[in-house]
Formats: structure tokens, sequence, C-alpha cells
């Protein structure tokens, strides 16, 4: 009787030392995983458990064997994050804490040029800001060096080498003397990223007008408008001719027509004209005749 | 027996919403260590923590309800995308996660010269709750250092970037 009562509790203790086992399932994290690398979590005890991976960026839930190695192939993990594992196995549960970090090499620049158009001469007038990120999309955030290069339409070249700090670069470029298309580059280990900046005439310089009559009125006459550098003011941009005359005033917004503007005013002798355009005073004339 | 004022205040507690009741987290902010040219404003920093740590708020609901659409306030392109197919995993095996932040330590590190960006490091604390199918798995503390980029929409700052990386 003794002898049956020991075998039956023997084989109770038996039957249920599997599910102990599964109960004191434990698992074996590694420190940090690369994005979409592949990777393996070791399990002990034996039976069968279920590892969940959650974090905000992923979520995986997958049947484990205890004490066996389950391993996740590439492209299994790949948002980076702080990730929490749980293994949970009948009613024991055991949890960790990894993280996944980006990938190394880059894959996709997000590349801002600001403005996409401005005025020649302008000194720090062009910024450009980056963000370098994985194939996963994942932001780089270890040192790297970014190459930003700006190519004017004279043949110049500016070039600046920034190591961006936590997936982010910037840097600030002068515009050129010359009208025309610029072209911003921003390089990182072989990934590349074009933005075109447009850079236009600046303001006109020594603004000149001539006047002639016309019978009883003045044909005033600009001198081909030019900016400081010798780029032709856009036509279209406006000349104010101002007229001054005993107390009374008349003004005329002309837009430039080939490189010139001209209008016909009153004419007053002892009348003051005036030409300007945007804040560039011209010159002045004392209508006498 | 119980008093007006005691009445008042019972029910002042029960009208408040449930975000409310839940605990607060410790916040502090570090004074901004910009890298960049760009001078950035007080008014500026204030408005993009306060739209940082909404955006909190928003995540947690999202990824305790698998609603998306919670989202839309506060989260955009890269972050957005992540965080909803997070939601669209979890919907899919069951599961609910729960994200309660408890302490924030937050410091502007970059902001855009064209004023178009800010960066921010948060070094976090939160509590991570996994329900699969009903059934609570754990609830977790942790800290971690979160590299956050907010850009400016309409009214506020929305998170572009919400990635954490190893310490």
């Amino acid at each position: 009787m003794k002898l049956r009562f020991a075998c039956l509790i023997s084989g109770i203790l038996l039957a249920a030392l599997p599910l102990a086992y599964a109960q004191d399932g434990r698992m074996s994290l590694p420190t940090t995983v690369e994005a979409g690398s592949a990777f393996s979590i070791q399990s002990s005890g034996s039976g069968k458990a279920v590892l969940y991976i959650v974090g905000p960026g992923q979520v995986l839930k997958r049947d484990v064997q205890l004490g066996e190695t389950a391993s996740f192939p590439t492209g299994s993990l790949y948002n980076a994050g702080h990730y929490l594992a749980i293994l949970v196995a009948g009613s024991s549960t055991d949890n960790g804490w990894f993280d996944v970090a980006p990938a190394s090499k880059p894959a996709n620049l997000s590349f801002l040029a600001r403005p996409s158009r401005l005025s020649i001469g302008l000194h720090n007038g062009i910024s450009g800001t980056l963000y370098i990120f994985d194939v996963y999309h994942n932001l780089i955030t270890k040192p790297t060096p970014v190459s930003f290069k700006l190519s004017i339409p004279s043949g110049a070249v500016q070039q600046r080498t920034v190591t961006a700090n936590l997936g982010e670069a910037t840097t600030e470029m002068d515009s050129g003397t010359k009208e025309g298309f610029a072209k911003f580059e921003a390089q990182v280990d072989g990934v590349s990223s074009t933005r075109v900046v447009e850079q236009v005439p600046g303001n006109p310089c020594g603004l000149k007008m001539s006047a002639q009559p016309a019978g009883n009125r003045i044909h005033l006459q600009t001198s081909p408008v030019r900016d400081c550098s010798g780029n032709a003011v856009p036509d279209g941009t406006i000349v104010t001719f101002t007229e001054n005359y005993n107390g009374t005033q008349s003004t005329a917004d002309v837009p430039l027509k080939q490189g010139i503007a001209q209008v016909e005013l009153p004419a007053h002798p002892g009348a003051t004209i005036t030409v300007a355009s945007g804040v560039v005073l011209g010159n002045e004339i004392h209508w006498q005749k | 027996m119980m008093t007006i004022k005691t009445m008042l205040v019972l029910f002042s507690i029960a009208a408040m919403p449930g975000a409310l009741l839940a605990a607060q987290p410790v916040v502090h902010v570090e004074p901004p260590n910009l890298h960049g040219p760009r001078q950035l404003q007080d008014q500026t920093a204030t408005a993009v923590v306060r739209d940082y740590l909404e955006s909190w708020q928003s995540l947690a609901a999202a990824l305790r309800q698998n609603r998306a659409d919670l989202l839309d306030q506060d989260f955009v392109g890269t972050a957005k995308d992540k965080l909803t197919d997070t939601i669209h995993q979890q919907a899919a095996l069951g599961i609910h996660t729960r994200y309660q932040d408890r302490a924030h330590n937050i410091q502007i590190v970059f902001y855009s010269p064209d004023g178009l960006s800010v960066q921010l490091v948060d070094n976090v604390e939160y509590d991570e709750r996994v329900v699969d199918h009903q059934k609570v798995l754990t609830t977790q503390h942790t800290h971690t250092r979160y590299i956050v980029v907010m850009t400016p929409a309409e009214t506020r700052w929305r998170v572009r970037i919400f990635q954490s990386e190893p310490e």
C-alpha cells in the first residue's frame, strides 16, 4: 500500500515537472539590436511559451519552445526604440528590456534648403537643414560627417563639412554674385540630396534717369537698371517717378520693360523730379524749361 | 453628516476627466542648449514643450484604445506612420498597451535656421502595461532617452520624429 502511494505521488510529481520547468522559463536578451538585423533570444526551461516584444515602434508575438533559441530573421524588428520583451509560460512570466538602434548606414536624407529664391550677395542667406535616416527611416543619431556644397551659376563652389549631431546637421551659405540657379547638395556616406535655389538680382544700384521735353510734357527714362554686381534687374520691377511742383505732387509707378522704365509727366518749370525703386533712390532733376 | 462643502469637493472630483485623475508626470525642462544659429524665443520653447507633453497623452490613448485617429492632433510624418503601424499590429494580435509617463527631463537642442523644426531630447520615465485579450501580462517601469523632432502646423507643434535610443 505504502509502495503504491509512493508511486502515485512520484507519478504526479513527474507529470508536473515539465509545467514547473515551463513556469520557470527565463530568457536571455541582447542589450542592443541593430534595426533590421537578425537576432535571437535564448530561453531556459522546457515546454511551450509565448514571447512578446512590445514598444511604441513595433509589436511582435511569437510561440516559442522553452530551452531553445528563438531566432528572428533579418527585417523582423526594424524600428529603433526601447522594447519590452515578455516571456509567458503558463502562469510564469519573465520580462526584460532591450534597445533597437538605428542601422549604421544612411539611406535616406531629408534636406530642406531655404529660401528657394533670394537676392544675390547675401551673407549666410541660404540655410540648409538635414536629417539623416537609415533604410527603415530611423534617425541615425551617432555623429556623422556631412558635406554641404553650393554650386553657383558663376561656377564658384562653396563647401562646408559639418558633423551631424543626433541625426541633424545644418549650415548656412552666401548667395553668389551672379543671377541664376544654384545647386545646393548635401552628401552623407555616398547618399546625396540636391535642392535648387534661384538667385535673383539684388536691388538696383546707381539708379539714373534722364529727361527730355516732349511738347508740354517731360519724357523721363531710366538708364538700363542693374544691381551692384551688374545683373539686369528683372522686367516688371516697379520704378517710381515723382514730380513736386508748387506744393503738389504727381507720382507714376512704372514697371521695367526691357531693362528700362519710361514715362511722361506734365512739364512745369521749376519742378523737382525724383526716381526710386524699392528702397533705392536715384538721381534728382530740376526742370527749368 | 456630509457638509455642502464636502459634497462640492466630491462633486468636483467626480466631474474631473479621467485624464486629470491619473498621476501627472514630473516635468523638468532644462534651458535650451542650441547648436544652430537661430535664437529660440521663450514663447516658442514653452509651446514646443507643452505640445510635446500633450503628444504623450495622445500616444497613450491611441495605443490603449488601438485608435490611430487619436494621433492626428499631435503626430505627423514618420512618427505618425510608425505609431499607426504599431496600432495596427496590436489590433491584429489582440494586444493593448498602456503607457503612463512618470517623469520627463526635457532639453531643446536645435532650432533650424528656417524655424521649421525643433529637436529636443527627453530623458523619460514611464510605465508600460501589456494586455493580451483582456489578460494583463505585465506592467513594467523603465527609463529611456527620446530624440524628438517637432515641426509647426497651423496652430501647434507636431511630433515628426519620435525615437528612443540606447542610453
